[in-house]
């Protein structure tokens, strides 16, 4: 029963932190592709860019910049010290933050396209039916954009159950705060633990294929519904 | 024909040029991530004694052992205990009899927070938040430092501070970075260090961190490999073992 715990203990840590990171990007990503899919500025692709950069770079580089960001001679131990501590490192807090930022290209540019491909049209009749900038974007372009954002909801919720190097390089490994599935993971199979090793990279399996399944499956449903 | 036979004595030195690097050996190890500086240093006097190559490989020797028991590519494995070693003989991965004592570990209590120069006492009042160690099942470093904090009676009170590295290397960078305050890291990282304050932990704490080294199964043919492990043992080697802190046989 004790070696059950102490596989399902990184288990429930996993989930805590993708739901976290997921509903934080939700909020965070929305407003961000919304502007990105809908404005004129020149330097817009400058941002996007900059968004989908964790996509390309390894996540070693993410890591290291954040464990120098997150630490006290960083903005992350100015913010840590309104508490008192003096580092956002080794924090699920901090977990947080690198998986904002590692997943967050997952999450924006599905929620853009779905922006982009509604087009002005029915913002412009939502216009003319007198409702506010404010009303059409709740009640208009939002419900529109809803397979956008359950897509990105998904991406965003997997990739982060499967982000591995960030955590282990800002995370110290410490069981039931920062110890995820993945770096558990990696802790079994260095420690030559194959049962628990294989219990948790079998169970990663399932999910990654249920999650993919799942997504093909809406996006089919999605487009018969608009044929 | 002139021409012919520049061209025949241009080859001739051209591909004599070519196989003479050829000669000179490489050989695969593993080295134990407190061990990288001084292994560096041997391996770098070993290349300019014998023309030979011994190409390193860092990280902690618990994967270590995992991955020579699935046929890693190593010749020789500078393990950071002397129990891996021995397993992998056992286990038939390694060359029997080959194994031997390189260096004997010595653990550092180090801090660039809070001075540590009385480290039972400064680990008895732990007036800090995070205290590195490095992973106590794979870094023989980790188990050490556990077995310090127990020894010291301050391990249960201390447990929710401690931050694991997977390797003492990243235990290190912890500390260096000012993540964790305090850290137990390897005399051998101090090396050149000036920067915070230390305190090298009493023999009497912890077992004697034995670091083994072994001729592993994949270079029992391989003579560039026992030529480097012949020169592991030798008095240059020694010399530079001995400088970075480690004690001796």
């Amino acid at each position: 029963m004790e070696a059950f715990a102490h596989i399902w203990q990184p288990v429930v840590l996993t989930i805590e932190l993708a739901t976290i990171t997921t509903l934080s990007l939700l909020v965070v990503a929305t407003p961000l592709a919304w502007w990105l899919a809908r404005s004129r500025a020149w330097w817009k692709e400058a941002v996007a860019t900059v968004v989908s950069l964790p996509m390309v770079l390894p996540p070693t580089v993410l890591g290291f910049y954040l464990l120098i960001a997150l630490g006290p001679s960083g903005p992350g131990g100015a913010v840590a010290g309104l508490w008192g501590a003096r580092t956002l490192a080794f924090t699920f807090t901090g977990l947080v933050i690198g998986s904002i930022f590692a997943s967050m290209p997952f999450v924006v540019q599905p929620i853009r396209n779905a922006f982009a491909a509604m087009g002005d049209r029915p913002l412009e009749v939502a216009a003319t039916l007198r409702a506010s900038p404010m009303r059409a974007f709740w009640m208009v372009a939002l419900p529109l954009a809803s397979p956008g954002l359950l897509t990105g909801a998904v991406m965003g919720f997997a990739h982060t159950v499967g982000e591995f190097g960030v955590i282990l390089m800002i995370g110290g490994n410490i069981p039931g705060r920062t110890r995820v599935m993945s770096t558990a993971i990696f802790d079994y199979v260095e420690t030559m633990q194959w049962r628990e090793a294989n219990i948790l990279a079998g169970g990663m399996v399932v999910f990654a294929f249920a999650v993919i399944l799942s997504m093909i499956l809406i996006e089919k449903r999605v487009s018969r519904a608009r044929a | 024909m002139l021409k012919l036979e520049t061209l025949v004595v241009a080859i001739a030195v051209f591909a004599s040029s070519v196989a003479a690097p050829a000669q000179a050996g490489q050989t695969n190890v593993a080295v134990a991530a407190n061990f990288t500086e001084p292994a560096k240093e041997i391996a770098a006097l070993f290349k300019q004694k014998t023309g030979n190559e011994a190409i390193l490989s860092f990280g902690a020797s618990g994967p270590f052992f995992t991955q020579i028991t699935h046929d890693a590519p190593f010749q020789v494995f500078l393990s950071a205990d002397a129990e891996r070693p021995k397993a992998a003989v056992e286990g038939g991965y390694a060359v029997k009899g080959s194994e031997f004592t390189h260096a004997i570990g010595k653990l550092v209590l180090w801090s660039k927070v809070i001075d540590v120069t009385n480290g039972g006492e400064a680990l008895k009042a732990g007036a800090f938040a995070k205290v590195s160690i490095a992973n106590p099942a794979a870094a023989p470093y980790g188990a050490a430092a556990v077995e310090t904090m127990k020894a010291l009676g301050v391990y249960d009170a201390l447990k929710a501070k401690i931050v694991q590295g997977n390797s003492i290397a990243q235990a290190f960078q912890f500390v260096d970075t000012r993540n964790a305050e305090v850290g137990f890291v390897a005399l051998s990282q101090l090396f050149g260090v000036t920067a915070g304050t230390r305190w090298l932990v009493p023999q009497d704490l912890y077992t004697p961190i034995r670091q083994d080294a072994v001729l592993l199964k994949k270079g029992e043919n391989d003579e560039v490999a026992k030529a480097f492990l012949e020169f592991l043992k030798g008095p240059e080697a020694r010399a530079i073992i001995e400088r970075f802190g480690y004690g001796l046989d």
